[in-house]
């Protein structure tokens, strides 16, 4: 394992935004079964050292795709809790105005492109920002987030193979959580080491420990590194793993308790914690107040949602089309 | 409009090409992008000589991926370009029909307002070519089922030349379906040919005894259809949709309003199609302007055959909608 100095309060900034998606997950589900909260509902928990380290090497003017099990990459990429929550609620105050839901949260500001309930469907989506931005001379990163199962998808394979051809500034980002929905990778890839798929397309790849964040932080910086340098795409698998079922409907019958046990011993708050402590950067005092502040954000975002406002039916039809044709 | 407008010979093929010739001048965020549009010259050759004028950045070659480029093209459209996408014909959109609909038609709303799609795809259609079963759809009425995009169907050397600057000004995303019997129509055209409206269906040939609405290469059967009519004292008003999402309905209740009598010429397959959403609109909307039942002649329900004289037989023709129109004309 790798172990760089430790900046105390990057270190810090990290476990909140860790903590924070954590506790506002574990918030949705109770929202889910409360019957606040519908739909699907897919739980990033065990996951959240990829996207708080990826985004600490992304800039604000870069753009993230990413996919249905988006509540992570919104908050790591400074969506507010307040307007997620509300969107989950369906209430007109949140980040889509209830249009998309937890599958769907999109936010102009931060640049985040959705949610992507299509699997592998943020890909194209992405090699096109990116097409963008190098036609006018921008030099910005796309990170596009999808799962393993988005491997077995033609769009991987067409994006990757479009991205390397014109050498865009695109970070393709593989959450390899062991399982696509409830078949596990040994049961739909003929190779299982998926970075390796960065060699078919001429793209720079590597993978790295996705329970570590300062590790998926390190990882990303060398990935937007060599983009930013000009050299083209990047594919960076990180290896992690999901605590909780695909959805709020699933049983868990393909996986034993035993392996979710294992891979819990490597929860990514915990090995945080851990070495924070060992460092002596972090005592029970501080990590009490930093529990208490998260707490704090997240409770505001259920009154805020609480609050929040149905949009009349009478709009039910806006935004089909936008409402000011060009000049 | 001028009276000294002077024309020139073109060809509906010449006319989109320089119709994207000036989107390329006009707007420098515009690119064309698709397979072969390059170096081959595109595969109906309507982008044969951009290349060397604008260069490979701007005459974008793709690999055989449409889902893959479609899908770039909508990120490109959201990153502030003004993509026209060409799909080498409407069967391969298929492979980018879920770029289509799940991305390009449905960001915009799905965003709450936040992300509008600026991309114009351009796409051959229709049969005529012996091409068969895989290359000869007509498959633009299933895309007019769709919320969120705008489709249009050129016919005249005006429209292939105006309506892709006015559909590059739409913040949304419009699909364009060129039929590929049309490339080599020829005839005369304005020299300052320029962008057209979108929105508007247009009589083509005005009448009073039977309106005959329809879109793209069936506009030309029907006009030969009402000269022959007109021989044996028919007159028939031929409205030509241009727009298939949305429709344009005030043209043609206007017109059927005038003839009491309507017929349908849709290239596309009849059940669940364009013709039939514009009959249940004229039984809503017109119902007692009518002296007798709605009718449709379309494509047989068949996949597309090879021989020529299945080919023929499956598509409409000339002679069938003169026999309905002649028909529908005693009856009523």
């Amino acid at each position: 394992m790798m172990q760089a100095p430790l900046d105390k309060q990057h270190a810090i900034q990290q476990l909140r935004q860790m903590l924070l998606i954590r506790r506002f997950e574990e918030k949705s589900a109770e929202l889910y079964s409360a019957t606040k909260i519908r739909g699907f509902l897919h739980l990033y928990i065990g996951e959240e050292a990829v996207a708080v380290g990826v985004m600490a090497a992304l800039t604000p003017e870069d753009a993230v795709v990413a996919t249905y099990r988006e509540h992570g990459q919104a908050l790591a990429r400074g969506m507010s809790a307040d307007r997620i929550m509300a969107e989950m609620y369906g209430k007109q105050e949140g980040c889509c105005r209830g249009r998309g839901g937890s599958m769907h949260l999109f936010d102009a500001a931060t640049r985040f492109y959705g949610g992507n309930a299509i699997v592998g469907g943020g890909l194209p989506l992405a090699v096109g920002l990116a097409l963008a931005d190098k036609m006018q001379g921008r030099k910005r990163v796309t990170c596009c987030f999808f799962g393993d199962g988005a491997v077995a998808e033609g769009d991987f394979h067409e994006a990757m193979n479009l991205a390397s051809l014109w050498k865009l500034p695109v970070l393709f980002l593989c959450e390899n959580n062991l399982y696509a929905m409830g078949t596990a990778l040994c049961y739909t890839q003929a190779v299982e080491d998926l970075s390796s798929r960065g060699a078919c397309y001429g793209l720079a790849s590597a993978f790295v420990d996705g329970m570590d964040v300062m590790a998926v932080e390190e990882a990303a910086r060398r990935a937007t590194d060599h983009i930013r340098q000009g050299n083209g795409p990047y594919l960076l698998e990180c290896r992690t793993y999901r605590f909780r079922p695909h959805s709020m409907f699933d049983t868990e019958m393909y996986r034993s308790k035993e392996e979710v046990e294992e891979w819990k011993k490597r929860d990514p708050i915990d090995l945080l914690t851990s070495r924070l402590r060992e460092n002596g950067l972090c005592d029970d005092h501080e990590m009490a107040a930093l529990e208490q502040d998260v707490a704090t954000e997240v409770e505001a975002s259920v009154v805020f949602a609480e609050a929040g406002t149905w949009e009349p039916v009478a709009d039910l039809a806006r935004f089909v089309y936008s409402e000011r044709r060009g000049a | 409009m001028s009276a000294q407008t002077s024309m020139q010979t073109t060809t509906y093929r010449e006319a989109v090409k320089q119709a994207i010739r000036e989107a390329l001048i006009k707007d420098e965020r515009v690119f064309l992008m698709g397979e072969d549009v390059g170096h081959y010259g595109g595969c109906y050759a309507v982008s044969k000589g951009l290349l060397a004028e604008f260069g490979p950045e701007r005459i974008r070659d793709t690999p055989l991926s449409e889902s893959g480029f479609v899908g770039a093209g909508i990120g490109a459209a959201l990153g502030g370009m003004r993509p026209i996408v060409e799909v080498m014909t409407v069967n391969f959109s298929l492979l980018a029909l879920d770029q289509i609909l799940n991305n390009a038609a449905t960001l915009l709303h799905m965003s709450g307002g936040q992300f509008n799609v600026p991309l114009v795809i351009r796409m051959a259609t229709g049969a005529g070519k012996q091409l068969a079963a895989q290359h000869a759809h007509s498959l633009e009425g299933w895309y007019a089922h769709i919320p969120g995009l705008r489709i249009l169907s050129p016919a005249t050397l005006e429209d292939a030349r105006g309506m892709l600057w006015t559909a590059l000004q739409d913040p949304d995303p419009v699909l364009i379906f060129e039929n590929n019997t049309l490339y080599n129509l020829e005839g005369p055209l304005a020299e300052n040919a320029g962008p057209v409206d979108i929105d508007k269906a247009r009589v083509r040939r005005p009448g009073i005894d039977i309106t005959l609405i329809t879109y793209s290469a069936s506009l030309f059967k029907c006009l030969e259809a009402a000269e022959a009519l007109a021989q044996v004292g028919i007159e028939a008003e031929v409205i030509d949709l241009r727009s298939l999402r949305p429709l344009d309905d005030a043209t043609y209740l206007a017109s059927i309003a005038k003839t009491h009598r309507a017929l349908i010429v849709d290239e596309g397959w009849r059940s669940g199609s364009l013709s039939a959403e514009i009959s249940a609109r004229i039984m809503e909307q017109a119902f007692y302007d009518l002296d007798l039942p709605v009718e449709r002649i379309c494509t047989a329900e068949v996949p597309i055959p090879y021989a020529r004289h299945m080919e023929e037989a499956a598509l409409p023709r000339i002679e069938t909608i003169i026999a309905t129109v002649q028909r529908m004309v005693r009856h009523g």
